[in-house]
């Protein structure tokens, strides 16, 4: 199929303006038709992307799927999938549906409810699939509406604090990436992507306001898309936006914000930084590996004083991401493997405890730690899949955070061996901090008098629950599912980017 | 005046016919009561004029010895002048009706208004451009008082009016200090004095005088005071024609001049509209921080659009003329879909300016809220609405002639303007339960903020022939 990249970005985005502007709202059947078409919608965008998924050829590199057309002001509609973008297309396609069902008991402005996801979603899809840089910028940008909205009209108590501190860290981190961009169209001649990868940016140093910058252009570039992804991602010290996101939002907004949108931070580094501003890259990598180490055990020390379960659960995503940050910026064949690798692992382990802390949320109204105790005895199911994805954000092997984080540690002992060595904390502290939520919320002697008629999984929670251990049992049984798709793309990306380096020290 | 010099100024003769036409009518036919039934008349011989002058045959002529030149660039211009005139008088009718204002010389003013920003944008010269540019001040200073026994209305028409005058004075010895060193008032030849490297002494600082007379007119920074006083004091609707008409008008003045006049001297200009554009960009952004009043927050508003659509011109080529009329053109549309609204806030029958009032309004008017979202988030800069796009082509044509530094400001102060764009669609999606507007809202109004909100959404898909007009435009002034 020709258009299939724009079939699947465009058919959650078609269904969100059928839902905002045909349907009525108010009554009691018109909510449960909102559910029902935007479950239909998400899942018919899943089913469209299995062809995708099926019709992706890993033995080649470069872009499959690639579509270009005239777009305004002289730039290009064009989209396209290499094995770096095409499994978070599928995450995202597989991880909707779930996220709509976890919307399901939400009775404020449903409609609106609805829309806002399958926006958020067509969004993120043309994030993952732009191959201009100025559409990409567009998706990526977007994409703060609907969760501003999510957030804001949907959350918690503390919530419009929350949504402005999210929109204008990330809008602030991204504004400078849009002078890059015009800045790279400018040398660049075009706003396309593969051929701006082509493209050598000028590496001669240069001085700004007096102060000399070696790397030039590059770094400039390169410190313009940092400080957007860095804070996306997020890394220590620009993450403080994330616990307050997450512990406002609602679940499904949670999931959505772990699973996708910080993914799209690693996904830029990878797009962008590497192979157009490999200079700029070398530069900074030092720092880089320092701060996603910092960013590890930090988080995973903030993580273990945590009281309230989501705030928990989002330190330890910032601790995941930071594996992430490592892995890509070893410039090594496992790094990059296992960073792309470990932020498809982390969508569906992360959902997956943000799904759960969702469901005794739903029925005690808390998610604070000391509320909760013993609940093995009432709800076994619910114990029992929490365990599962308890040891999945250890990271045991036979869970896809083993593959990620064995892989990324890998590639950084080749690369710098001491940030290795503390990053390995990391694996510790989150046994220590993952196991301890554990117990105290499971384990022990059930004391508290309102646990005691508390029910377990119903079939929507586990019809939410159960396809992710699949997924996630899937992963980590048979990574090469996964690697055999990501290893040729970033193959060519490493060697790309060590070329490109020698010549550029050749000159 | 020859007949070619006569068919080339039809439609500002048609239309002065127009207005002096219609000033008689009102008079003989009973005054007011012909008000409503004029005001629509205004708005359909805008859209015909408008049409006329922006899809017809493209002249590229000048007349009266090149007083009057009626390239691509002045005939964009015009139309967007016209059509924006149009609008803004479709959406102020009802208002003006209810509360008593509509009086059949607010039309005609109007149409003298824009008779004078036809003039100026057409000007090859200093004393057209000065004619013209009077023509439009004078009407305004009077719409600006329109609503005589309010003493805000009455304030701001006369603080209009003082700073109005001081800034036509600079202009003016700005104009004559440039004839005197150049020996010639028209542009033509002005641009042959100098033709490569600096300007003399003399000339530089006419230049700098009429530059500083025309930022007052788009309200840029340091020449900026009078606007949020004026916005607020004045009748919304005429708050409404300030914020878009004439600021295109005026944008225009100062792209023809500096290229008409001073286009090879570019490096003369451009640093000191950089410095322009950088301080209006941010006084706008963080003065609007604090306003609870939308039609001041419209005012620091505008101000920082202004310093945006200067970054244009900075690149001092084609491409950064049509960026600039890119950037004016989605501007004006936002600019009248925000005011529609604004100009429906009610609450009980009386309007309010609040930011405050439009409390949980999503709730209860979620279509509009819609549309308004979008026209906020447009103003804020933030993809894929339009207002992105204008940003977008205005940012690269500043790092194109070199001023990356002020791309970053600009970037920074949109950053600083997000958060009272967002503050509002704070109000209306998650504020708290009180007292809602009216729903009241006419079909004009309604009609044109919907028609904005779409423009400015569906835009990025197709830009309907903006881009070719402006480009066609921004080709036949920089040769």
């Amino acid at each position: 199929m020709q258009n299939l990249l724009s079939i699947i970005t465009f058919t959650p985005l078609v269904a969100a303006a059928i839902l905002a502007l045909v349907m009525r709202r108010g009554t009691d059947e018109t909510r449960r038709n909102a559910r029902w078409f935007a479950l239909t919608a998400t899942s018919a965008t899943f089913l469209i992307s299995l062809f995708l998924f099926f019709g992706y050829d890993p033995a080649k590199t470069g872009f499959q799927f690639v579509e270009d057309k005239d777009w305004i002001f002289g730039l290009h509609y064009k989209v396209g999938v290499d094995g770096i973008s095409v499994l978070f297309v599928m995450l995202i396609t597989f991880l909707m549906p779930i996220t709509i069902l976890s919307a399901w008991k939400n009775d404020r402005r449903v409609k609106e409810y609805m829309t806002a996801f399958l926006v958020l979603e067509g969004l993120m899809l043309g994030t993952f699939t732009a191959l201009d840089i100025v559409l990409f910028y567009v998706f990526f940008e977007a994409s703060l509406i609907p969760m501003f909205l999510i957030i804001g009209v949907w959350g918690g108590p503390n919530r419009v604090y929350a949504t402005f501190k999210f929109f204008l860290y990330t809008f602030a981190g991204s504004v400078l990436m849009l002078v890059g961009l015009a800045a790279m169209y400018i040398e660049g001649g075009t706003t396309d992507i593969p051929a701006l990868m082509n493209h050598q940016f000028s590496t001669d140093a240069m001085t700004v306001l007096g102060i000399p910058v070696p790397g030039g252009v590059q770094t400039l570039l390169f410190l313009a898309f940092f400080l957007s992804f860095a804070v996306k991602i997020p890394m220590w010290p620009v993450h403080t936006w994330l616990p307050d996101a997450h512990v406002q939002a609602p679940t499904a907004g949670s999931v959505d914000l772990a699973a996708i949108l910080l993914k799209v931070g690693g996904y830029g580094f990878l797009r962008f930084s590497l192979p157009m501003f490999p200079v700029g890259s070398e530069m900074m990598s030092e720092i880089v590996l320092w701060l996603s180490v910092i960013s590890i055990v930090w988080a995973s020390l903030v993580a273990l004083m945590q009281t309230d379960m989501k705030k928990l659960i989002a330190y330890s995503s910032i601790a995941h991401m930071g594996y992430v940050t490592m892995g890509i910026f070893t410039f090594n064949q496992q790094g990059i493997d296992g960073a792309i690798f470990q932020m498809i692992g982390h969508g569906f382990t992360s959902s997956a405890l943000f799904l759960g802390v969702g469901v005794i949320y739903d029925r005690m109204h808390t998610r604070e730690i000391s509320a909760f105790g013993g609940l093995q005895k009432r709800m076994p199911v619910y114990a029992g899949v929490f365990l599962f994805f308890t040891m999945a954000n250890i990271a045991l092997p036979g869970t896809p955070g083993f593959v990620g984080e064995f892989l990324t540690l890998t590639g950084a002992f080749q690369a710098h061996t001491w940030v290795a060595m503390v990053a390995t904390t990391g694996v510790i502290l989150s046994a220590a901090y993952s196991l301890w939520l554990f117990a105290r919320v499971f384990t022990g002697p059930m004391v508290k008098e309102a646990l005691k008629t508390v029910l377990d999984l119903d079939l929507r929670e586990k019809a939410m629950l159960y396809p992710l251990i699949a997924v996630t049992l899937l992963l980590g049984l048979y990574p090469a599912i996964a690697t055999d798709i990501i290893s040729p793309t970033v193959a060519e990306l490493v060697s790309n980017y060590h070329a490109s380096l020698s010549a550029v020290a050749g000159q | 005046m020859t007949s070619a010099d006569f068919s080339t100024i039809v439609p500002e003769f048609l239309l002065a016919l127009f207005a002096m036409g219609s000033l008689v009518f009102g008079v003989l036919a009973g005054q007011d009561k012909v008000a409503r039934t004029l005001t629509w008349v205004t708005v359909g011989v805008y859209v015909v004029f408008g049409v006329w002058i922006g899809f017809g045959v493209p002249g590229g002529e000048t007349a009266f010895g090149g007083m009057f030149i009626d390239d691509a660039f002045a005939r964009f211009v015009k139309a967007l002048a016209l059509f924006s005139a149009a609008g803004v008088l479709a959406i102020s009718v009802d208002y003006m009706e209810r509360r008593g204002l509509l009086r059949f010389e607010f039309p005609v003013l109007v149409t003298l208004c824009v008779i004078g920003m036809m003039m100026m944008v057409s000007a090859g010269d200093l004393m057209a451009l000065y004619m013209g540019l009077e023509l439009m001040s004078l009407a305004l200073y009077v719409v600006a008082a329109l609503r005589r026994d309010s003493s805000k209305s009455s304030e701001a028409g006369l603080k209009y009016f003082v700073l109005g005058s001081l800034a036509s004075g600079i202009l003016l010895y700005g104009a004559s200090l440039v004839y005197g060193f150049a020996g010639s008032t028209r542009f033509e030849d002005i641009i042959t004095v100098v033709v490569s490297g600096h300007l003399p002494v003399g000339l530089l600082f006419g230049m700098i005088f009429m530059l500083a007379g025309l930022a007052f007119k788009i309200s840029a920074v340091p020449f900026h005071m009078w606007t949020p006083d004026v916005y607020e004091g004045s009748p919304t609707p005429v708050t409404a024609f300030f914020a878009t008409a004439p600021k295109v008008a005026a944008m225009a003045l100062i792209a023809r001049l500096m290229f008409g006049a001073f286009g090879q001297v570019t490096a003369d200009w451009t640093q000191v509209i950089a410095v322009i554009a950088i301080l209006s960009m941010l006084v706008g952004a963080i003065g609007g921080i604090a306003q609870r009043n939308i039609k001041r927050l419209m005012a620091y508003s505008s101000i920082t659009h202004m310093g945006f659509a200067m970054l244009g011109l900075l690149a001092a080529d084609a491409n950064g003329v049509q960026a600039t009329l890119e950037y004016m053109s989605i501007y004006v549309v936002m600019n009248i879909g925000v005011f529609a609204f604004i100009l429906s806030m009610e609450r009980d029958g009386q309007p309010v300016t609040d930011i405050a009032t439009m409390n949980m309004f999503a709730r209860h008017q979620p279509l509009k809220s819609v549309a308004l979202l979008v026209l906020f988030f447009s103003l804020a800069g933030v993809p894929p609405m339009l207002g992105f796009f204008a940003k977008f082509v205005v940012l690269k044509s500043a790092i194109e002639g070199g001023y990356a530094w002020a791309a970053v400001m600009g970037v920074i102060a949109s950053v600083i303007a997000a958060f009272y764009y967002l503050r509002i669609v704070y109000y209306m999606y998650f504020g708290k339960e009180g007292d809602l507007l009216d729903t009241r809202m006419p079909m004009a109004q309604w009609a044109l903020m919907m028609g904005s909100a779409a423009v400015v959404l569906l835009g990025a898909f197709d830009l309907m022939g903006l881009d070719t007009g402006a480009q066609m435009a921004a080709a036949a002034l920089v040769h």
